[in-house]
């Protein structure tokens, strides 16, 4: 692939680039030159002022394979990601049989291969996601494994945490939480507020959240040397405890998902099992509480939980519903509209919280928007205003209460792996 | 009767034009026909009037030695009565409702049919309206079920809640507000204790809606375990765990059906906790002189003893016919007014 893009707009928060104007040449997957008015042989690519940035990467989907391929592929879901910007992805291990041993990481790797956006497998941290035995880390690290979490639930018994960590902190494994306290939560379908006192509904109150976070910060304080991360964080007590971990110079961080800043629990009455996630839409000093941990730096990452699920099984009651909804289309829209056009976020922070920091969390290479470099770009335009419709989606799932949404802010595309690809 | 149908259906597609239109969100725009009984809160005082007024109407029918006057109001029209949760005496007054307005009904229990097959609720339910079916009375676990059908089913169908989850049971609280009214006249500044498990409770939440609305002043009495978190702020009622401290200045006190069974013994210590601290003992029906409501099935000895629930200011036989009485209401209400 050889490629010219004229008149970009590079932001890169690595080398502090941000700069109008500029032509980027590209071929056999790296950057050739970047300047004023290049000409070259390449196919041009006018980009009128759009935004070109490293390229984003979600370290937080359910790509679904193997075992549930009728609600996800890894062809469909990074399909869904390159339309969504996204040059790399890190998959959640739920699948089934779960990513708890290399055969599983090597069909998915092998599966990926020669996909324009990179797959980075998450392996659980107990086998078979039971919490109960620890997963065979140095296989998993032999096999090329960043991250470790039990995703889709908690490690319920500390002491098994403990055992993670200190085990898991022998391969410097970034460990990821989803922090639920199950004794508390069993049975509930959405957050525990006025909505569901007005609804009648189970409610998972947020503090069966906060405990699972506060108790895995003091064992990972207990442990030392820990890299602890916070998957889809959502309340605001979760987000304090964080805050102060940080304070105190732990290696802690973590991640929040655009529903979370854009959604309450108020969506619930509208969209039924459309709005049902795990950890659930909470309330409005919640989302006010993630806004602030997002401009504090509080908030390392933005990460989606791309979650597809089939029609019959979000279209239904709340009690029976699924978890979770497709992210991957509608995160750099949400992110723009709600972040960095009210002023909450500068487009470079947003991002350092959309590409450099997940890599960074991940322990993956530094991109940089300079001649020499890799060309792993994500592409956005950043004020074109456009509806999200049933039509744009190319995740095999359709589960989003987002359909009908106008957002400021759209995506091109990408470039990675030698190739690029070009929404319509 | 074709013909009668397609009228029907022409005066409620006139009639969407006065439809409640709800805002909800930047785009969606969710439309709720006026002719759906999907929850008290969202009637307005109009139609509530009309129904408790046409209520009267059909009591003395029901109450009548003798034989039934049969009504031809409904005849033509099909209703399925789809019960995905267990019920006996609500499924049964329903039935009995609509015969006696001459529909053609069918009653189905679903919690041991289709879903166990691995059909999904809104395949289950198209596959019986498909077999030209008017109007549905639906009850259902979840809360938010009939609002969700609503949504799928095509317009023409008409939606009564029978119960959804701990959110509303409006035809219980139209008959709870028919039965009140009746022994006490106006609801105005009327006291009403609702007590028991609140926070399982759809009668509680349809009758605090229905009664704030007739001007009662509702109080709502339960254990902290069973009392939901926010239901001073949503509901604007007061609340208390302690009965004896309301007690003595209650005109009617309804006493909520506790299921210590089904909900894994965790919010009460025993049956005989919980009645020594909420059951209605000769030594509380001294404190009194409320009428006492209960809706069925009641645990005696537990929410009620013998001498409260055979009292004669026990109004729960008048509750279960008056029950009849304002689904005949409901169903002319939609298919006739």
């Amino acid at each position: 692939m050889e490629l010219l893009l004229k008149n970009c707009h590079i932001i890169d928060p690595v080398t502090g680039r941000d700069e109008q104007g500029l032509d980027i040449e590209i071929a056999n997957g790296q950057i050739v030159q970047i300047g004023k008015n290049l000409s070259s042989k390449a196919e041009v690519k006018d980009l009128a002022g759009a935004i070109v940035a490293p390229g984003f990467f979600d370290m937080h989907v359910h790509l679904r394979e193997p075992g549930q391929e009728y609600k996800e592929t890894i062809e469909t879901g990074t399909r869904a990601a390159a339309a969504g910007g996204f040059t790399g992805v890190c998959c959640m291990p739920n699948t089934e049989p779960s990513i708890s041993d290399p055969f599983v990481v090597s069909f998915i790797r092998d599966k990926a291969k020669g996909n324009i956006v990179d797959v980075e497998p998450c392996a659980t941290m107990t086998k078979a996601r039971k919490g109960e035995e620890l997963s065979p880390m140095q296989s998993l690290a032999d096999a090329g494994i960043r991250m470790i979490s039990d995703d889709g639930g908690a490690v319920r018994s500390a002491d098994v945490m403990r055992r993670v960590f200190e085990y898991g902190k022998m391969f410097d494994f970034l460990c990821t939480q989803h922090c639920e306290e199950h004794s508390m939560t069993a049975g509930t379908c959405m957050h525990e507020g006025k909505v569901s006192t007005k609804l009648g509904l189970p409610g998972y109150p947020s503090v069966a959240e906060d405990i699972i976070v506060a108790r895995d910060i003091l064992l990972a304080e207990y442990v030392g040397g820990v890299r602890y991360h916070v998957a889809h964080l959502s309340t605001k007590g979760a987000i304090q405890l964080v805050r102060d971990a940080k304070h105190k110079g732990l290696q802690i961080t973590c991640e929040v998902t655009p529903h979370h800043f854009v959604l309450t629990d108020e969506a619930v009455e509208t969209h039924f099992g459309q709005a049902k996630m795990n950890p659930p839409l909470r309330e409005q000093q919640d989302l006010e509480a993630v806004i602030e941990g997002l401009r504090d730096g509080t908030i390392d990452c933005i990460a989606t939980d791309h979650a597809p699920h089939a029609t019959h099984e979000k279209e239904t009651d709340m009690l029976t519903a699924a978890y979770g909804i497709i992210g991957l289309e509608t995160a750099v829209g949400l992110g723009l509209t709600h972040l960095v056009h009210t002023g909450i976020l500068s487009m470079s922070e947003y991002i350092t919280k959309c590409s450099t920091n997940p890599r960074k969390l991940l322990k993956l290479p530094t991109i940089k928007i300079e001649a020499g470099a890799t060309a792993n770009l994500t592409i956005i335009a950043p004020d074109l205003s456009w509806t999200f419709e049933k039509g744009d989606i190319r995740s095999k799932s359709q589960n989003t209460p987002f359909l009908g949404y106008t957002l400021k802010g759209k995506v091109m595309g990408i470039i990675n792996n030698g190739q690029s690809f070009w929404n319509a | 009767m074709r013909y009668r149908c397609s009228l029907l259906f022409g005066v409620s597609a006139a009639q969407g034009a006065d439809s409640r239109i709800f805002v909800l969100d930047q785009i969606k725009i969710l439309t709720i026909p006026r002719r759906d009984l999907l929850g008290i809160r969202f009637l307005t005082k109009e139609d509530l009037e009309w129904l408790l007024r046409r209520s009267d109407a059909h009591f003395p029918n029901i109450l009548s030695k003798e034989p039934i006057v049969k009504s031809s109001a409904l005849a033509g029209i099909t209703v399925a009565n789809l019960f995905f949760e267990n019920s006996t005496r609500t499924r049964t007054s329903f039935e009995l409702a609509e015969k006696r307005l001459g529909a053609d009904t069918v009653s189905l229990s679903m919690q041991t049919s289709s879903l166990t097959k691995g059909e999904s609720l809104i395949d289950t339910v198209n596959v019986i309206t498909a077999m030209k079916i008017d109007c549905i009375v639906v009850r259902h676990n979840a809360g938010g079920v009939p609002q969700l059908l609503r949504k799928h089913l095509p317009d023409h169908i008409r939606i009564i809640n029978a119960g959804d989850g701990a959110c509303e049971h409006p035809t219980q609280a139209l008959l709870d507000a028919a039965t009140l009214i009746e022994a006490l006249g106006s609801l105005e500044g009327k006291r009403i204790a609702i007590v028991g498990d609140i926070q399982h409770s759809r009668v509680a939440r349809s009758n605090i809606y229905l009664l704030k609305r007739l001007g009662a002043q509702v109080t709502v009495v339960a254990p902290n375990t069973l009392m939901p978190r926010h239901i001073r702020e949503v509901f604007d009622v007061e609340a208390h765990y302690d009965l004896d401290h309301v007690i003595g200045e209650q005109d009617a006190i309804m006493a909520l059906r506790i299921q210590h069974e089904r909900q894994g013994k965790r919010y009460i210590p025993s049956l005989g906790d919980f009645r020594s601290k909420y059951g209605m003992t000769p030594h509380r029906l001294s404190l009194t002189d409320a009428f006492i409501l209960h809706p069925g099935p009641v645990n005696r000895s537990v929410e009620l003893d013998d001498e409260a629930a055979d009292a004669g200011r026990s109004l729960i036989l008048r509750q279960v016919a008056r029950g009849v009485a304002v689904r005949m209401a409901i169903l002319e209400w939609l298919f006739t007014k």
